[in-house]
């Protein structure tokens, strides 16, 4: 009984820490989206309503909706396009040739993210870098406008993000047990059928575990949009900062963060469903 | 088994790593740049690390985030741990709860996370400064930690410890003479990937660090909606030297063990 007692004191920091700053400020959170604002732009006060969450129907913000998806699933559409054969590739290179690579990825990964979207700027902006070349090359005549534009903002995401698929496929590439790849071809399978029917099939789950990682937090990098695109792409990210600091209006913005909780939850949900692993690949 | 390689498959691996770099060139490139608009090449200048040294706001900026870094990573460190060998020697009904519970942070989107923060120390009425910041960056850092530190013990044989207590060492002394060396580079390497973390953060930050208080982040954010001072590029490219130092250097140490 006492050697129990002695473990259960080592998980109580854990368990404080958790209920007081995690699991509290969350319930708070749901509490305050079922209050109503008083409209002063300073507070709320206790009286249910449902009005924060069918505000949300609103064409407004229902765009803003359509567009954070959107965004989001282009972002991971293409970050699993270009990452997954990385994270593959990778995976078939020489120890030393694994450990560079590994080396290459961290690097950046240190480095500020947003002196990262700066660089960005510096290449796309009008007169930037990246015009400058192609119009010397005689490729370009009049130089393009990528920034403050979707495309921009897509870079930028896609770039941010790219990383996360890469590690989390790359993990699941070097775990895979190559003979099942090879009993495969000698039963008589095409590479590209060995490929769809064993080695896809078993990356599975660092694939999706990057797609989560890419998923959920483009949902809420507001940040890109806002630097990239220069406020003319609104996404619930923007929305919520907006509505917390300039409109103030702490019930809707909590309304619209729940409604975000639960989207991101529901897909962590499918994810252990479909593979049945219960961390995400990748990132540990 | 002789792993086929793709044709070209090393140059998509080049082509990419290439374009990851990219922007991080421009900015040391522009850092030794002799124009305070990134656009042309005006010549070589160190100019802007002068000016660095001069821009005690900047210069404070970097002190808090390191501060900041350093010890939400240590409160990390020993919550997560700590959580972690708990977890995995107690059988609690709440503890599957408890696990998704701890892991949330990193889970839902950061916006979210700094949103409901903000909310909840205003509640509580914490003054908004550093205590925020540490409070709600250790809150993301302690899943990093304890993730990896739970993966390793997972990973661990248990008749080492069993041994350990066979030979007559008590349960303390096993678990600091066996138990802690064996996780130790999870610990580390937990460390290592919250610091980086929290070092970056911007949307967290953003939402508890109050009115007078500014992190490294939330510095070039300020200044990449108003106006972009060139002695950034040159902190940056302080920063990155560093980096990359610190982590050859883990290399080098690495492969001599």
């Amino acid at each position: 009984m006492k050697k129990k007692n002695r473990w259960g004191l080592c998980v109580a920091p854990l368990y404080l820490f958790t209920l007081l700053f995690v699991l509290g400020p969350m319930i708070y959170m749901v509490a305050i989206s079922f209050a109503v604002d008083n409209g002063d732009g300073h507070g709320f006060f206790w009286q249910f309503t449902v009005e924060n969450y069918t505000k949300m129907t609103d064409p407004v913000y229902l765009q803003c909706f359509t567009q954070s998806f959107r965004l989001a699933f282009s972002t991971t559409l293409l970050v699993m396009l270009l990452g997954y054969p990385f994270g593959y590739f990778m995976a078939k290179l020489s120890e030393r040739g694994k450990k560079t690579m590994m080396f290459l990825i961290m690097v950046p990964f240190w480095t500020s993210s947003l002196l990262r979207l700066y660089g960005w700027i510096i290449i796309l902006q009008a007169k930037g870098v990246m015009n400058g070349v192609l119009m010397k090359l005689g490729i370009l005549e009049r130089p393009l406008k990528i920034l403050y534009s979707y495309p921009a903002v897509l870079i930028g995401m896609v770039y941010a993000l790219l990383p996360f698929m890469i590690l989390a496929v790359y993990s699941s590439v070097e775990k895979m047990d190559w003979s099942l790849v090879e009993a495969a071809r000698d039963l008589g399978a095409s590479p590209a059928r060995a490929f769809l029917t064993v080695t896809f099939k078993l990356t599975l789950p660092g694939l999706l575990s990057g797609v989560i990682l890419t998923f959920v937090p483009s949902m809420g990098l507001f940040f890109i949009a806002d630097i990239l695109g220069g406020n003319k792409i609104v996404l619930v990210g923007s929305l919520i900062q907006d509505q917390l600091t300039r409109g103030s209006n702490w019930p809707f913005a909590a309304a619209l963060a729940v409604i975000l909780t639960v989207l991101t939850s529901l897909m962590i949900f499918l994810y252990r469903k479909i593979t049945h692993v219960k961390d995400l690949e990748g990132i540990f | 088994m002789k792993k086929k390689r793709f044709p070209g498959s090393k140059l998509y691996l080049a082509l990419i790593t290439l374009i990851t770099y990219l922007p991080i060139a421009v900015v040391v490139v522009f850092s030794f740049n002799d124009s305070k608009l990134p656009v042309a090449w005006k010549g070589f200048t160190l100019h802007w690390y002068q000016v660095l040294l001069q821009d005690h706001a900047l210069i404070e900026a970097l002190r808090n985030s390191i501060v900041l870094g350093v010890v939400s990573c240590a409160f990390a460190a020993v919550i997560g741990t700590l959580g972690a060998i708990g977890m995995a020697r107690v059988n609690y009904r709440s503890k599957g709860m408890m696990e998704y519970l701890s892991t949330v942070p990193i889970m839902v989107p950061e916006i979210i996370l700094g949103m409901v923060f903000m909310a909840f120390f205003s509640l509580l009425n914490l003054p908004f400064g550093m205590v925020t910041l540490v409070i709600a960056h250790t809150a993301f850092c302690i899943p990093y930690v304890f993730t990896m530190v739970k993966a390793r013990l997972v990973g661990i044989d248990p008749s080492l410890e069993e041994a350990a207590r066979d030979l007559g060492a008590s349960p303390g002394r096993t678990f600091w003479d066996i138990t802690l060396p064996l996780i130790m580079p999870a610990v580390a390497s937990g460390c290592l990937l919250s610091f980086a973390m929290s070092f970056d953060d911007v949307v967290i930050s953003i939402f508890v660090n109050g009115p007078k208080l500014s992190t490294l982040p939330i510095k070039v954010y300020t200044q990449l909606k108003t106006g972009v001072t060139p002695e950034i590029n040159a902190l940056c490219t302080i920063i990155l030297a560093v980096v990359v130092v610190v982590l050859v250097v883990a290399a080098l140490l690495r492969r001599r063990k």
